[in-house]
């Protein structure tokens, strides 16, 4: 069936398609303008839907693989495929961008066009970037969808505007190129050894490499994804980015952008530069910078004054819990990690979209300013606690489910690890709590705050597609856990050869190319 | 009696010469006879004389070529060798083909706002073509700078068109003071190679010069100075600092011609002499260009950051695009070579582009070349907003514009041959320039207007930014064609 065949090109350039269209729209006409975006946001979500049904989780392959000549004289390709990983991350990712648009629409007042034109471009770019089979298409999705957010962030952003948007592009940027190095590195040494110029990724990631050259492609490939995803000491740009951004810019920052730089880590690190993940000092390392983004992002979250900082800097530590999961290079680590992407989507995506809410009426985002607001506000304040449990990790909701494997898989490498994992776990339930008892408990004694009204019927729609996926997540995850267990296995399967064949896992000496020789070997019959 | 000296042959290699020459000629009689207000003619029939020189090169983009391979022949020489028409001279008469095409359409409704439209604008812009084409084909040190001088001379000339503007005349006398010295420096080092070896043809130069013994200092100083000349005519640091003022104070038409195709052909005779006579002494000029294309991508990009006028930051972008290009040199294989003249080619579009609309911005008394002059263009013109954004993005070297595919190439020779460390400096100069590149952006998306004057959009101004823009996306989203072309220039020059 060609729509079967075609879906994920239909899934991505949807967005684009409707983006060009509304160039024709008069700008004077808000109304149809804001209803054509909604229209055309809600047809992207619903095309992707028919993949819940397609989807083989017996499958541990790519699917709904898409292949065209592109640039044929240096071997790129218009490849398109999905595996689980990504096909979690597309479906999160077509909800976030629809419910962007939505809770947009009494927030952007002032050129209201092009705000939804460069909303709906960056969604085309982030589909390219997960559903990319072809490296070079996928750096340039990467690159790509700079131009949007930095639009989004530059244009209708607060007080220091500028300075955000060109620092989340400086430093966005400075890692892709350096990323783009170890593109063409891994290009050049693929073609030396088997005499083809290609792209395509399942490909590359069979190589075999000397070890010292992974290393340095894993520093390179490492600089791009960190400061995505981000990690410490690379996060800076992101309170700052955050904290400007229009609501539906931190939403779809924090729930999808952010998803790109450990999906970078899963898709391309991992299996392309195994022996360098596996390198004892490069674990280390990775481990103890998600152990301290953990810790740090909470204590300074702990410190804000500025609820959408605090928010901001609570990503820090969530995104440390899911680096860590990639980095302790088992099962249950990578699955919860995946897992604890979704759910920051989620838990984050709506603690933005809470904190536009109040934002859009008070326009303060001071915590000082507020309190007592479950007064007044009694809808928004239980969504609010759903939320933040959900965010915090209570059992029966989402964000319990994604932390508690991470740390078991933490727990099977090392104890210490898991230990410091769970400190934050104690301190994010510190913030959180803390943030709610300032704003929603107490007196309602500001006077400014007397008059505000509940959440809306829109912001409703926008909150509970979010809060229901929070509650299947934490009640029935089994259904996540099957579309990720095969792609899982074969990260591990690439990562650690041995890890299925004998029971306990010791590593390996830093140098054994024989392992990486075996991986090389195998890994295709699997796929 | 002539037969020995001249061939039919001789005829047909300089046929767009020849073509751009009669035009010239033709534009300084008709503008004779022509009304104030048909002026615009002259550029008519200078377009008409592009035309017909791109037509005696052939069907886009390899004609000539094509007719020479089914005539098995890589290559026509001409003058008993002192021209060669190969894939590479077809490819860079085609680019300043183009480069002077565009530059004509742009200055149309610019001298009539500067109320100097007279002929000899356009014949000089013509000739200038000619003295590129020269660079291009020659294969003998005098072709070479008897076509270098034409173009040098006609640019000096064209950057002080502005008789009475005080900054155009100050950049023209201080193009040409340097202009000249620079000249000469590189005579010099030619007059060394013709001593060296006895003979100007490049051919023979290279074979002497192979035969010397190692660390021979005349070689060394014959190439330091050769470089020299090289290194101005290109704008690379520490022979950069007239490039900013001409630049700035040349007219803004003038100021994208100058940008492209001098540039361009400055490039191509670069080259020619690298990869011809200089071959063999790769060792001695290496390291040379190698401190040379750092400073050049250090001080280009650095000093743009601070720059409020923005054909000065275009300026110092240059210089910092000429250190790009050289990466290519310094890998010398043929993807960096590739990389260069694909480079070149997109370069010419995006900076044409991007020049086209600050000519567009040149209104009644408004320069328009500010940062502050683009404040808030998304409100009086969003195409000519977004254009500069794309052409912008472009120069930066974001994907899919073509900016990124000539990067590419550079960065993928230079993981080629092993020069890591360059290519991590070099990738980290493009977060440089794209800083102030944005300070554009951010003045046409984010500041409010200061004026209401909407930019002059001439017909012959849309139609040179149909062009660029066409070009811009389509090399950056189907690059496949010019990479086979360019594939097919480098070769016949690594043979």
């Amino acid at each position: 069936m060609w729509f079967h065949d075609h879906i994920l090109s239909i899934v991505m350039f949807l967005p684009l398609a409707g983006a060009l269209l509304m160039l024709f729209l008069p700008n004077e006409n808000k109304t149809l303008i804001r209803w054509s975006a909604n229209v055309i946001a809600f047809l992207g979500f619903l095309v992707s839907l028919p993949l819940v049904f397609w989807f083989d989780n017996s499958d541990g392959g790519f699917q709904f693989m898409e292949s065209a000549e592109w640039i044929p004289s240096i071997g790129a390709r218009y490849a398109l495929g999905i595996d689980g990983i990504s096909y979690l991350l597309i479906m999160l990712a077509t909800l976030l961008g629809f419910i962007g648009v939505l809770c947009s629409w009494t927030y952007i007042e002032n050129r209201v066009k092009e705000y939804y034109i460069f909303l709906l471009l960056l969604q085309t770019g982030m589909m390219g970037v997960f559903m990319s089979m072809d490296f070079f298409l996928f750096y340039v999705f990467w690159e790509v969808m700079l131009v949007p957010m930095y639009f989004l962030i530059g244009i209708w952003g607060g007080p220091r505007k500028l300075y955000a948007a060109i620092k989340f592009f400086l430093y966005t940027l400075s890692g892709s190129v350096l990323m783009l190095l170890g593109i063409l590195a891994i290009y050049f040494w693929n073609h030396s050894v088997s005499g083809v110029w290609t792209f395509d990724i399942p490909t590359l990631s069979n190589l075999s490499m000397p070890l010292n050259l992974q290393l340095w492609l894993f520093a390179a490939f490492f600089v791009g994804f960190a400061i995505k995803v981000p990690m410490f000491p690379f996060h800076t740009w992101l309170p700052d980015a955050h904290v400007e951004a229009p609501t539906a810019g931190s939403v779809i920052l924090a729930g999808v952008l952010l998803k790109m730089g450990t999906y970078g880590f899963l898709r391309f690190s991992l299996p392309m530069l195994p022996d360098a993940a596996r390198d004892s000092r490069v674990m280390t390392a990775m481990v103890t910078l998600s152990l301290i983004g953990i810790v740090y992002g909470a204590l300074v979250s702990l410190m804000q004054k500025d609820w959408k900082k605090l928010v901001a800097y609570s990503s820090v530590s969530h995104m440390g819990f899911i680096t860590l999961g990639i980095f302790v290079l088992n099962p249950n680590g990578i699955t919860g990690s995946i897992i604890q992407q979704i759910n920051h989507g989620i838990s984050t995506g709506a603690l933005f979209l809470l904190v536009g809410i109040i934002y859009e009426r008070r326009h303060t985002r001071e915590i000082a300013e507020f309190g007592g607001l479950s007064h007044i506000m009694p809808v928004y304040a239980t969504m609010f606690l759903i939320v933040a449990m959900s965010s915090l990790g209570l059992p029966t909701l989402n964000g319990f489910i994604g932390e508690f494997v991470i740390l078991q898989g933490a727990f099977e490498a090392n104890r210490t690890w898991a230990a410091i994992g769970t400190l934050g776990i104690v301190l994010g339930a510190a913030y959180l709590l803390w943030l709610y008892q300032r704003t929603m408990f107490g007196t309602l004694d500001n006077p400014k705050n007397k008059e505000l009204k509940d959440v809306n019927f829109r912001e409703a729609v926008t909150l509970i597609p979010l809060i229901i996926w929070a509650f299947w997540i934490g009640l029935y995850p089994k259904p996540f856990f099957d579309v990720l267990e095969k792609p899982v296995q074969r990260i591990v399967r690439r990562v650690r050869p041995d890890y299925y064949a004998g029971g306990v896992y010791t590593p390996p000496p830093p140098a054994a190319p024989e392992a990486a020789e075996e991986a090389g070997g195998g890994a295709p019959a699997e796929q | 009696m002539l037969n020995e000296y001249f061939s039919s042959v001789d005829l047909l290699v300089l046929k767009p010469a020849i073509l751009l020459t009669l035009f010239a000629i033709g534009v300084l009689l008709t503008d004779l006879m022509l009304e104030p207000e048909q002026k615009y003619l002259n550029a008519v029939m200078a377009l008409a004389g592009v035309g017909f020189a791109a037509y005696s090169l052939g069907p886009w983009p390899l004609g000539l070529q094509h007719q020479m391979g089914m005539a098995g022949v890589d290559a026509l020489e001409a003058f008993r060798g002192a021209v060669i028409v190969d894939s590479f001279g077809i490819y860079f008469m085609w680019l300043f083909l183009i480069a002077a095409a565009l530059s004509i359409l742009i200055s149309i409704r610019y001298l009539e706002i500067e109320g100097e439209n007279r002929g000899e604008y356009y014949a000089i812009m013509l000739m200038a073509t000619v003295g590129m084409i020269f660079l291009a084909i020659g294969m003998d040190l005098i072709t070479l700078f008897m076509g270098l001088e034409l173009m040098v001379i006609s640019i000096y000339i064209l950057t002080g068109y502005l008789r009475r503007d005080r900054r155009s005349n100050e950049a023209a006398l201080k193009y040409l003071l340097l202009g000249a010295f620079s000249s000469g420096i590189l005579l010099y080092g030619m007059s060394l190679l013709y001593g060296l070896s006895g003979s100007t043809d490049l051919r023979i130069i290279a074979s002497s010069i192979s035969q010397r013994p190692a660390g021979d200092p005349l070689v060394l100083i014959a190439v330091i100075t050769i470089c020299g000349g090289l290194f101005f005519k290109i704008g690379a640091v520490p022979f950069h600092q007239w490039l900013p003022d001409a630049y700035e104070g040349a007219p803004h038409c003038v100021t994208a011609f100058m940008s492209v195709g001098p540039k361009a052909a400055s490039f191509a005779f670069l080259i020619r002499m690298f990869l011809v006579p200089l071959a063999s002494v790769r060792d001695v000029w290496l390291p040379l260009v190698i401190g040379v294309a750092i400073a050049t991508m250090t001080i280009g990009n650095l000093a743009a950051i601070t720059q409020t006028n923005v054909k000065r930051m275009l300026g110092y972008s240059a210089i910092s695009h000429a250190g790009y290009m050289l990466l290519g040199i310094i890998s010398g294989n043929e993807n960096g070579l590739k990389g260069i003249v694909i480079y070149l080619m997109v370069y010419t579009f995006m900076n044409l582009g991007a020049m086209a609309v600050i000519v567009a911005m040149r209104r009644k008394d408004i320069i328009g070349d500010e940062i502050d002059d683009f404040a808030g263009l998304i409100y009086k013109s969003p195409t000519a907003a977004v254009l500069m954004l794309i052409f912008l993005l472009s120069l930066a070297g974001i994907p899919p514009t073509a900016g990124f595919i000539g990067k590419y190439f550079i960065f993928l020779s230079l993981i080629e041959t092993g020069h890591y460390g360059l290519a991590v400096v070099a990738v980290l100069y493009v977060a440089v320039s794209l800083y102030y590149y944005f300070q554009i952006v951010t003045s046409m998306f984010t500041r409010e207007a200061t004026d209401n004057v909407a930019p002059a959009m001439a017909p012959g101004i849309r139609l040179a930014l149909g062009i660029s823009l066409a070009m811009t996306l389509f090399i950056g989203l189907y690059p496949d064609p010019i990479i086979n072309i360019a594939g097919n220039t480098v070769a016949s020059i690594l043979r």
